[in-house]
């Protein structure tokens, strides 16, 4: 094995790391550090758990929150939640409609690793007549000049579900204005 | 508080692991303090964000372990952005609480490690990962939606009340706040040019900040904060070890905590707690705190002004350091603390409140002085090693409260006069958990 090459730019000793897997970075004041590239991955066994209801309803087409069952509390959450964080009851799986506004919105130009190659996409928090809690989904069919706070909005979900939040997303309702 | 350190903050610190920066910076601390021995330090709270930077489990022992503080109690803080302010309260408690004379606070964090986008999915693993992460994984794009929220609650329906057209409103209205945001990340970025420990100082303008590469509408490069590399100390003692050790101690005067939903999705609408200087008939139509304000920021400002007998804090304070992760927080957070009522954010930057007197900002700042905010150029010119930042804000309110910043920085440009009490406000997961800390001159001048 060849001796590692050396760099004073942090950013070649990067690039370095891709060809060869080390380098060796000089400072300002002469000092070498090895640096290696270490790779690291892992797969997660995920349970959704008591939130499984939601995902599995996504298949179906349909998006599930949850009412808080004591009488005098009754808070709605558009992102369900099985206990109340109001009162602390239990909560039952309801149906949401699938028409909302937008509370809020962005443009995303970046991204963590795994969605840079997504970019640009717009996230929005979706309110709904008679909840009390949002939702936040992606916004499709629509670019940044044309998103507006109120704007009304309607699901669409993934007719090949993967079980994930991304199995449902919004566009622009056929009322809304372009 | 008796001493502190800070390490430069940089994009990297190839030549420096964790250890070796938690050293330096505990190195400078001490060196200031001859009586001050290794061995007068009962033990320690060390703090870092996350494992997955570190890629090393139990990092904090390593540090302990490196500084030679073995078998000294120790405990790891972690909690988000603000696990820097978040040791500091647990060191303070240490003491408070009779467990400890001497309690070291020390945070790093190493962020260079990963690539920037991978540092971006490692900080929103810190969202809900069965709703939120899927999304984009990306917080810059949750301070976004925080932030197109606000401008809508209120610069649409105050500025723009007059226009009609309901998107034309908000597009003037997303322009005039981006406008303002500006003008905090040139204060920071110029403050910075005097303080030597940070990572971004420069001198920019509103078009520069405004033309600087688009992140997440409407938040641009030049108002978020970076990754950084860094470590900084302090060291907390109880107050007879404090005049042991040093004539100039600063005092405790007030902690604060406070929390909120993971989920922004979440934030009820519900009433505001008030500050003294305000009235429930200011709020009345006002959803809160929805997903425009920081609740757990309210709430960290309310029990550590109350536990310092802080009522009027634009008066009573003479300085913040504010965690200014994106310059939008930074004006959500001057309502969250009371310096103006929510809704006057805009305004009252706009008003040259927490800016520097005698600054040339390149626009007019006519109040200049009143509550400098981020005087040190905050994260968005100082970094954000999260580990570290809550310590490095109390290490720099340590040297302003002393006067002492010439002498750290080199350069007094930065030291604001008579400075006698002050704040420190670490904030962290979308406004999950926020702490705050009040911090007084212990000594007569």
């Amino acid at each position: 094995m060849t001796a590692p090459r050396a760099f004073s730019k942090f950013r070649e000793v990067e690039a370095e790391l891709e060809r060869s897997g080390a380098a060796l970075f000089r400072g300002d004041d002469g000092q070498e550090s090895l640096v290696i590239d270490f790779p690291y991955s892992i797969r997660y066994i995920h349970s959704y758990a008591e939130d499984t209801p939601f995902f599995l309803g996504l298949a179906e087409g349909k998006l599930r929150g949850s009412r808080c069952t004591r009488k005098s509390c009754g808070f709605v959450y558009a992102t369900p939640r099985s206990h109340c964080m109001v009162c602390g009851s239990a909560t039952a799986w309801m149906e949401m409609p699938t028409r909302g506004r937008i509370h809020s919105w962005t443009t995303c130009h970046f991204g963590s690793e795994a969605f840079l190659k997504e970019t640009p996409y717009n996230l929005a928090l979706v309110e709904f007549d008679g909840a009390g809690s949002l939702l936040m989904v992606r916004l499709k069919e629509c670019s940044e000049s044309e998103i507006y706070v109120g704007m009304p909005v309607e699901a669409r979900f993934d007719p090949s579900p993967r079980y994930s939040i991304r199995d449902v997303w919004f566009v622009p309702a056929s009322d809304a204005r372009r | 508080m008796v001493t502190g350190g800070v390490t430069k903050f940089a994009k990297a610190h190839p030549s420096m692991d964790f250890r070796l920066m938690v050293k330096r910076a505990y190195d400078y601390a001490l060196r200031g303090i001859p009586n001050l021995t290794r061995d007068r330090i009962d033990g320690t709270r060390i703090s870092y964000f996350s494992d997955h930077f570190s890629r090393q489990l139990k990092a904090a022992s390593m540090v302990q372990d490196y500084l030679g503080l073995n078998p000294k109690g120790s405990v790891r803080i972690e909690w988000g952005g603000a696990t820097g302010g978040e040791c500091f309260q647990a060191a303070y408690e240490a003491v408070a609480s009779g467990r400890m004379d001497v309690c070291l606070a020390a945070g790093y964090e190493t962020m260079s490690r990963v690539k920037t986008w991978k540092g971006n999915e490692f900080i929103a693993l810190a969202s809900d990962t069965n709703f939120d992460f899927p999304l984009g994984g990306f917080y810059t794009g949750y301070y976004a939606l925080m932030v197109v929220r606000h401008i809508y609650e209120y610069l649409r329906r105050s500025r723009f009340a007059h226009v009609t057209d309901e998107r034309e409103a908000q597009r003037l209205a997303i322009a005039e706040g981006t406008r303002i945001m500006s003008l905090v990340s040139v204060k920071n970025h110029l403050n910075a040019l005097h303080n030597p420990y940070a990572q971004y100082p420069k001198k920019l303008t509103v078009d520069d900040v405004l033309k600087s590469e688009m992140i997440s509408y409407p938040l641009t490069r030049e108002q978020i904060c970076t990754m950084s590399d860094g470590a900084a100390v302090a060291v907390l003692c109880d107050e007879a070890r404090a005049r042991e050790f040093t004539d100039r101690p600063i005092r405790v005067l007030g902690v604060g905590c406070g929390t909120d939903t993971m989920r922004l999705a979440d934030r009820p609408f519900g009433q505001v707690p008030l500050m003294p200087h305000e009235k429930a008939a200011d709020y009345v139509d006002l959803d809160y705190p929805g997903v425009h304000s920081f609740r757990a920021g309210r709430q960290a400002g309310l029990e550590a002004y109350r536990m310092a007998g802080v009522e009027d804090p634009v008066k009573e304070l003479d300085f913040i350091e504010l965690h200014d992760a994106y310059a939008s927080s930074e004006i959500q957070t001057y309502e969250d603390l009371g310096l103006c009522r929510y809704g006057e954010g805009y305004a009252f930057t706009e008003s040259g409140a927490p800016f520097l007197k005698g600054f040339d900002y390149g626009f007019p700042v006519p109040e200049a002085g009143r509550i400098p905010v981020n005087p040190s150029g905050g994260l968005i010119a100082c970094g954000h090693p999260v580990g570290a930042t809550g310590l490095m804000q109390a290490v720099f309110a340590q040297w302003q409260l002393q006067g002492t910043i010439k002498k750290h920085f080199g350069d007094g440009t930065l030291q604001i006069k008579n400075a006698h009490r002050g704040a420190i406000h670490s904030h962290a997961g979308t406004g999950s958990s926020v702490t705050v800390s009040i911090l007084e001159r212990g000594y007569r001048p």
